[in-house]
Parts: C-alpha cells; sequence; structure tokens
C-alpha cells in the first residue's frame, strides 16, 4: 500500500504526512486561499490520485468521523463525488437533500444548521442556490464546512480539480493559457477558476456574448472576448460552461441553435487553440449547445479525468479540514 | 466592361465637400474616379453623357420604408417601392421587419435579399426585427441574422416598453456590432392619443400624444446605450425637447444618431386641418416651434438622417373617422423634392439636406455607398434642382396613394436615377 498511498500513514493518524498543515477551518472559497495553500492542497490531491486507482480504496485517516452532504440544490455528480471522497477516507457519510424552501430561507437555513450542529458532525458539506448561503451557515455551526457550491459565487473543489487536471495533463501550471468560455455572469464554476489561476499567475480569459459577461468582468480575467475564435487562439486549455437552457429563452440569449454557432466549441474554433490543447466541462453537458458532441468525446477532451480528479480533490479537502486527533 | 463619363454637371458630395462643376467616371459597377471642372479626355472606350448642367449627388439612402411583402403586397411590393424609390432617387432603402411574417428570422432576411435582388431596381437593405414577432419580449438571433444580411435591428413602428429587454438587445447588438434603430415611444403615455396633444387636438376633439411620450423612453434610450457599448440610433424624433437630450447625449458618445421624417420636417400639427387622415403619422405632427427646431437640428448637425418614413397604407384603413384611421403616409417619390423646400426657402444649404440623405444613413449602417468617392458602388442621381411640378396620387409608382404632399406644389426633381452604374429611373433620355 505504501507505494501506491499518499505518504502519512493513516493508522497513526499523520495524514498530513509531508504536506504542511492546513489552517483553515473551512473551504468556503478559493478567495480565501494563499498561493502556497492552493498549491499544498494540489500537492494532496495529486498524492490522493493513487488511491482510488488501487483495488482496496481505502485511506481511512476520517474513521469515526461524520460527514455530511447537505444539497440544498440539486446535484448528482458533486453530490457523489463527494460521498465516495469521504467513504474512501473512512468517514460516516450521512446525505442529506433538502428542498429550498421559497419563504423564509435565510431562517430555515440558520434552523437546519442548529439542527444538524446538534448532532455533533465533523464536517458539512453544503450546496446552495444563493450566493453566501454557505457561508451564512458555517457561522452557525462548529465543525468545519466546505462549499459545493454557493449561487454565482464559489465552487472551490471545481477549481481545484481543474487545476490539478490541468496540471497532470501539462504537466505544469506556470506559463499556459487558460480560456473559459460561456456563461461567465452565472458560472461559480468561472469564478472560482479565474480565482484560482488568477492567485497563480497564470494567463486568463474569458469568453462571452456581452449578456453573458458580469459587471467589472475586466478585473476578474487577464483578458476579455466576446469573439471565440480570438478568444480561443494559442490556448493551452479551453473550459467550456454549461449554458442553462432556461438562458436561451430570449430573454438573455435568443436560442440554443446561435449560441452554438457563435459560442459553441467545434473543431473549426478549436482549431484556433494551441494543437496540443485540452477541452475541459465541469459537467453536465449540453451536447450541440456549447459543445459539439465529437469534441466532447473527443482525444482532446479532458472531462473524465475531471470527475476523476475530483474524488482526489475532494479527499485532500476532507483530509486537510479534518487532521486526525483534532478535538475540535 | 461598362464604361462611361458623366460631364457637364454641378457635383455635390457631401462626403468630399465638392460643390461644383464636375465629372464622374463610371467603371463596370463602381465610380471609377470623380473630377473638378470639365471631364479631361474621354477615357479609352468610354462613352459620355451629357449631364446637361444638372446636380449629381449620391443616391439618397432612405433608412426608414415600409413594404407590404410579404403578406401584404396590395399595399406595397419590393418592386413596387424599388419603382418609387428609383423614381424619388433613391438607390437603396432600408426595409422595415414590420411585415406578414415579421422579419424576424434569419430565412427571412434571406428571402428579402432575394426576393429584392430579383425584382427591385434598387437596393433594399433588410432590417431585422429585435424581438420575436415584434411583440417585445424576446430577442431574435442577431447573430445569424446579421449573417444572413440585415444591416440593423429594428422593431419598426413598435417601440420597446421594457427597459431589461431593451438593455438585453442592446448589450447583444453591440456584441455583434449591429445598430439598433429604435421608434421611441412610450405606450402607456401615448395612450390613445392619435395626434400631438395640445390646442388644436383639443379643439378637434381629438386625444393628443404629448411630447414627453417621446422623450421620456429617448432618454432611457440614450443612457442605456451608454451603458452597454450599442450603436443606437433613434428612429425619428420629433420635438425641441428630444433634440436637447440628443444633443446632450452626443457630446459623449459618437454611437448615438437619430433621424427625422421628412413629415415632421415639412409640415405641422396644423396640417391635419379638418381630420385629414393622410397627416395621421407616428410621431404625430408637432407644433409650428418644434418642426423650426427640426431644421434647426439639421443645420447644426443633431438630426443625422432624414428619411421618408414611406409607409403604404390602402383607403381600406386610411378612409376612416380620424382616430380610427391608421397612421403612415408613402413619401419615397416626394422626399428628394420635399426637403429641397428647406433649402428653397434658405433654411438649409443643399449640401448639409444631401448629407442628412446619402452620407449620414451610409456611414451609421456603414455602407459603402453615399458618397462619390473611387470605389464606391455607381449609385447616384442627376437633379434639377428648381423643376416645377405638383404632385398627383394618381402619377405615384407606389401601390398606395396615402401622399401627405397631395395636390403640393414642388420645386426639384430627379432626372436619372443610377444604381451599380445602371441607369434605374430617367425623366427624360438624357442623351436626346
Amino acid at each position: 500500500m505504501a507505494a501506491t498511498s499518499p505518504s502519512g500513514n493513516p493508522a497513526t493518524g499523520t495524514a498530513g504526512g509531508p504536506f504542511p498543515p492546513f489552517s483553515k477551518r473551512h473551504l468556503l472559497g478559493i478567495a480565501d486561499l494563499n498561493p502556497v495553500e492552493i498549491l499544498s492542497l494540489l500537492d494532496r490531491a495529486e498524492a490522493m490520485i493513487p488511491v482510488s486507482r488501487q483495488e482496496r480504496k481505502s485511506y481511512p485517516t476520517l474513521s469515526g468521523k461524520t460527514q455530511i452532504n447537505l444539497f440544498f440544490e440539486n446535484s448528482t455528480r458533486t453530490q457523489a463525488s463527494f460521498e465516495i471522497a469521504g467513504k474512501r477516507l473512512g468517514a460516516l457519510v450521512v446525505n442529506m437533500s433538502v428542498r429550498t424552501s421559497s419563504v423564509a430561507k435565510g431562517e430555515t437555513l440558520s434552523d437546519t444548521a442548529a439542527t444538524l450542529n446538534a448532532m455533533r458532525p465533523d464536517v458539512i458539506v453544503v450546496r446552495h442556490s444563493a450566493s453566501g448561503a454557505v457561508e451564512l451557515l458555517s457561522q452557525k455551526v462548529s465543525c468545519s464546512v466546505v462549499n459545493a457550491g454557493d449561487g454565482a459565487h464559489e465552487h472551490p473543489t471545481q477549481a481545484l480539480l481543474d487545476a490539478l487536471t490541468i496540471r497532470q495533463h501539462k504537466k505544469r501550471l506556470e506559463g499556459l493559457t487558460v480560456a473559459i468560455c460561456g456563461d461567465i455572469t452565472n458560472s461559480r464554476v468561472a469564478r472560482s477558476n479565474l480565482l484560482l489561476l488568477g492567485a497563480l499567475n497564470i494567463r486568463t480569459r474569458v469568453i462571452a456574448p456581452r449578456n453573458l459577461l458580469p459587471a467589472g468582468v475586466e478585473h476578474m480575467a487577464t483578458e476579455v472576448f466576446t469573439d471565440m475564435r480570438e478568444g480561443l487562439r494559442d490556448a493551452d486549455v479551453v473550459m467550456m460552461l454549461r449554458l442553462q437552457h432556461e438562458r436561451a429563452n430570449g430573454l438573455m440569449i435568443p436560442s440554443t441553435r446561435e449560441y452554438y454557432r457563435f459560442y459553441g466549441l467545434d473543431a473549426e474554433k478549436l482549431a484556433f487553440a494551441k494543437p496540443d490543447a485540452i477541452v475541459m466541462h465541469p459537467g453536465p453537458m449540453n451536447r450541440g449547445v456549447e459543445i459539439d458532441p465529437a469534441i466532447a468525446d473527443g482525444n482532446r477532451s479532458v472531462i473524465t479525468d475531471q470527475v476523476e480528479m475530483g474524488v482526489a480533490v475532494r479527499m485532500a479537502v476532507l483530509d486537510a479540514l479534518l487532521p486526525a486527533g483534532d478535538a475540535r | 466592361m461598362t464604361r462611361f463619363v458623366v460631364d457637364n454637371v454641378h457635383i455635390v458630395d457631401p462626403a468630399s465637400g465638392h460643390d461644383g462643376p464636375g465629372a464622374l467616371l463610371v467603371e463596370d459597377r463602381v465610380i471609377h474616379d470623380r473630377v473638378a471642372g470639365r471631364a479631361p479626355s474621354l477615357p479609352e472606350g468610354a462613352t459620355r453623357l451629357d449631364g446637361k448642367g444638372l446636380v449629381l449627388a449620391p443616391g439618397l439612402i432612405d433608412m426608414r420604408v415600409f413594404t407590404g411583402e410579404p403578406g401584404r403586397e396590395y399595399r406595397e411590393t419590393l418592386q413596387s417601392a424599388g419603382d418609387a424609390a428609383a423614381a424619388g432617387g433613391v438607390t437603396s432603402f432600408v426595409a422595415m421587419p414590420d411585415t406578414m411574417p415579421v422579419i424576424d428570422d434569419g430565412a427571412l432576411v434571406d428571402f428579402i435579399v432575394r426576393r429584392a435582388k430579383a425584382t427591385a431596381r434598387v437596393n433594399i437593405l433588410p432590417a431585422a426585427a429585435i424581438t420575436r414577432g415584434l411583440e417585445g419580449a424576446e430577442i431574435t438571433e442577431f447573430g445569424l441574422l446579421k449573417e444572413a444580411g440585415a444591416v440593423c435591428l429594428s422593431d419598426g413602428r413598435r417601440s420597446i416598453q421594457s427597459s431589461a429587454l431593451l438593455r438585453t438587445a442592446m448589450s447583444y447588438a453591440a456584441n455583434f456590432d449591429m445598430p439598433i434603430v429604435h421608434h421611441v415611444v412610450d405606450k402607456g403615455l401615448a395612450g390613445e392619443g392619435v395626434m400631438n396633444e395640445g390646442h388644436f387636438a383639443s379643439v378637434l376633439g381629438l386625444k393628443g400624444i404629448p411630447v414627453e411620450a417621446e422623450t421620456i423612453p429617448l432618454a432611457r434610450d440614450l443612457q442605456l446605450a451608454r451603458l452597454t457599448g450599442v450603436r443606437y440610433h433613434a428612429a425619428q424624433v420629433s420635438s425641441a425637447s428630444s433634440l436637447a437630450i440628443m444633443s446632450r447625449a452626443r457630446g459623449e458618445s459618437d454611437r448615438l444618431s437619430c433621424g427625422v421624417s421628412i413629415n415632421n420636417l415639412s409640415l405641422n400639427e396644423n396640417d391635419v386641418g379638418p381630420y385629414r387622415t393622410f397627416f395621421k403619422l407616428s410621431p404625430p405632427l408637432r407644433a409650428e416651434a418644434d418642426r423650426r427646431a427640426m431644421i434647426e437640428g439639421l443645420r447644426d448637425g443633431t438630426i443625422d438622417v432624414i428619411h421618408s418614413d414611406h409607409d403604404p397604407k390602402d383607403s381600406e384603413v386610411k378612409r376612416k373617422p380620424f382616430a380610427e384611421a391608421s397612421d403612415g403616409a408613402v413619401g419615397l417619390e416626394t422626399l428628394l423634392a420635399a426637403a429641397l423646400r428647406l433649402v428653397h426657402s434658405g433654411d438649409v444649404d443643399l449640401v448639409t439636406v444631401l448629407r442628412a440623405l446619402t452620407l449620414r444613413p451610409a456611414e451609421i449602417l456603414r455602407l459603402p455607398s453615399g458618397r462619390l468617392e473611387k470605389g464606391a458602388p455607381a449609385d447616384f442621381i442627376l437633379f434639377d434642382p428648381d423643376y416645377p411640378w405638383q404632385v398627383d396620387e394618381r402619377a405615384l409608382r407606389s401601390r398606395s396613394r396615402n401622399t401627405s404632399f397631395e395636390g403640393a406644389r414642388l420645386a426639384g426633381k430627379v432626372m436619372a436615377t443610377y444604381v451599380a452604374g445602371v441607369e434605374v429611373y430617367s425623366m427624360q433620355d438624357l442623351n436626346a
């Protein structure tokens, strides 16, 4: 096991191994992390990759701990990823899907937080449709909180898994140009990625029709493009974002067919990126809306690798936040 | 290759400022040269056309023309509108999307382009709808519409009421660098009004449309245009207050422009007289002070464009009690002569009038025409600025006769119109 597992010894509770201890109690956003912390989490995650590739997918540093996945917004893949990560680390994982009530959201959230807190979990993984809701919840509980996506604000583990995927494929992060294309305005994935890449001084580009670019976007990315071909020129990484169908109703974007024509990733547009550029997507994909099926399933797509890296990143995050023997 | 020289003409070209004797050399479909004074020796293989001292100017570009094709061909077809345009010296016009069906899809833009090419003598430039079905609720596919050949986006006679939707439309139009041409009317304020609000409407017992029904949405539009960076053209303004608002805004941006209907430059509310429905227009004919302000705006450049607002309507919808009649009047064939009235009265000089009828529309729509320069399409007209004539509705080429200039005595007539170097209209044989 030693040959294929992260450094450190789960049996003695020294999961930190060669990694410096993680000083934060929560992971609420990339904005809270400094470059050293980001790289440290990536290193931890990299070390976690082999755990999921071996036959006994177990590295029980969290044995005896309780993890609650509290999802106010439907999500299959993220919730599964966190659940698997927790279970491979030996935690007791409880999934709670809570449908957001339209009345008195704030009160419901506080009440839910107090109730769950009384059950003495060690970590709560939260997704909520309202920006800032996860941070609010973190103030009401005495355990660690991981943001699994809050509104259009942050999705830190997605940015970490994207960075890890890029590093795995490119063998480096520095010197790359990463183009993020799609609904930037409404995307927490874009925000977290821009923060992470920006913190590491990686050149970022956002590409979107003006309607899907938030105010002040020029302060969020290195470059802003409304023409996809120009934006993709010589990019090393192409990150596509999901276009919510309900945004193509004539109120923001007229139709999915026009969106695909000008902002869908097809071979012709991808040809503007570097020949070895990789294609990413946080999923779930709308084939034929933001991406050509042939590209999504083609040899430059690393989309399934992203899913695999997701588990490693979430294991690393849980492991970092909950050092064994911590009395919290 | 056709090659000819038009000489013995007085050239007026607002783009270059050329206002004097000269000659024009046309090769194939484009202008090869424009010279001052007498033409030099005739180039090899060129024929000579004696301009007989007429004024030679770029062909007019009319930014606001309604037709009935598709859907109401009995009012006007692209062909009949093209004939009227050619006779009026209009070599290009923007066809508004208010047809049946509405031009709100790339395939329909393509239809207009092909149909115009096949049937019309002049250039017809499709405007595509900003919103589906002109309903003011959902934006259309600006990118695909542009690719199909739309030159601008407009909801025609309709005005978008939702500021949020207009913002989206402007932002999306800016994305594709398409100009938004917007008719500014606050529907709630205009209410059931049918003419300019004021004493005269009250005497007639007709409901009025206040000037604020135009100034409020105009001010809103200009602020949203600044927010989104779109190229914005207020389709038509009609009041002195609108010009004050426009003038202030354009000091801050060069992407803003506005137009005025020839009707609002030539006529006022008193012309409505005894409930004459051919003077029922949108925007309504305003007070004389407003008309004078329009002239001043034209002179000082606040107004960029004069258009005909050509709107063919059959008697079925026009011969009705004033409040029930449709808005609109035809105007392609009287546009130039009516504009020349302002020159004859000494209000505006000829170059200024022609700039608003040629160069400025070309600049706003980014057309290569509207100027007499090497390489530009050979779209030009020869006209006699003093030729006296009387408007007779029966002589109009338009399929509809709803002219607000019926019986008017005008001075100035187009003698010949050329589109891409080809004569598409001549009043008399200049070669005779």
